[in-house]
């Protein structure tokens, strides 16, 4: 029978995936938005996994938020990347260092 | 035995899919991979009942989001190969952090608070509960003011992303409307004695 801690082990893989990318990743932008979904996948198993274990409807109501959330920070960080492409015509994590001072 | 087959198939193939996003050369892969993951994800969310946030997960983050990140990795151009140069930089102290994060979530998910003896098995619900029923009653009511402030976020998003990327061209020829409107009929015609 498959418990909650299966689940939990499989959000607890996703997630350190997800930490392991930013941390490999440092070149490109677009792979550490992808990793930052990763993690919030990962979050999203747990809530319903307890959701569904502790027969509470509220956890799936906050994935739904936690959807919310992470559409937004995709929309915003991809119209972030798309204008700073424009004015350096490149995406590297390196270039970005004008706020720098 | 059915579910657990599943379960393990489902858990298999979206690790798979997230080591897929982190290792692969091509960006493009990547997003492959996390489609992938997405999809097995959701059939995690139907084996945990969850049916109406399993189809959002593919309806919006396979449909919407990802599209949009394919969007964005078509639209600019990137030097492949100069962006992986630092891969293994940076792989020592990852490495280290991620073991030390996975070894203590794992010890901390198997160490018997979650086990089945606390957390009573629970079985299906039957075919008259509809879960999208179910959410829809929570959320309209208990939470209808986090609902509300989802639906401002969404739309906080859409007119930042609008307003970043608006490029007002110089050399475009724009009507101007109330010029339009508000021209009278001295201004452009001209009598003329013939």
């Amino acid at each position: 029978m498959i418990g909650l801690s299966d689940y939990l082990i499989v959000a607890a893989c996703l997630f350190l995936l997800g930490v392991i990318g930013l941390f490999l990743n440092r070149k490109n932008v677009i792979t550490i938005l992808m990793c930052i979904e990763l993690i919030l996948l990962a979050v999203n198993i747990n809530f319903v996994a307890f959701s569904h274990y502790l027969q509470d409807i509220s956890g799936q109501i906050f994935v739904f938020f936690v959807l919310t959330v992470a559409a937004s920070e995709v929309a915003v960080g991809l119209a972030i990347l798309v204008a700073f492409y424009r004015t350096r015509r490149s995406i590297d994590v390196e270039d970005i260092n004008s706020l720098q001072g | 035995m059915l579910e657990a087959g599943f379960f393990y198939l489902f858990a298999a193939m979206s690790v798979i899919g997230g080591m897929g996003v982190v290792l692969a050369r091509n960006t493009m892969h990547s997003v492959m991979f996390l489609i992938f993951c997405f999809f097995n994800t959701a059939g995690l969310f139907f084996l945990l009942d969850a049916e109406f946030l399993g189809i959002i997960l593919i309806l919006i983050y396979v449909g919407a989001v990802m599209v949009l990140f394919m969007f964005v990795i078509m639209m600019l151009e990137v030097n492949k190969a100069k962006l992986k140069e630092g891969f293994l930089q940076y792989l020592p102290v990852g490495g280290v952090i991620a073991l030390i994060l996975l070894i203590e979530l794992i010890a901390a998910s198997s160490s018997g608070v979650f086990n089945t003896e606390t957390i009573a098995a629970v079985g299906h619900f039957g075919k008259d509960v509809n879960n999208t029923v179910e959410i829809g009653k929570v959320l309209y009511t208990q939470y209808l003011l986090g609902f509300e402030i989802a639906a401002i976020i969404l739309l906080v998003a859409l007119v930042g992303a609008i307003v970043l990327t608006l490029r007002t061209r110089k050399d475009a020829k724009y009507q101007n409307i109330s010029k339009q409107v508000n021209v009278r009929k001295e201004d452009r015609l001209r009598k003329v004695r013939m």
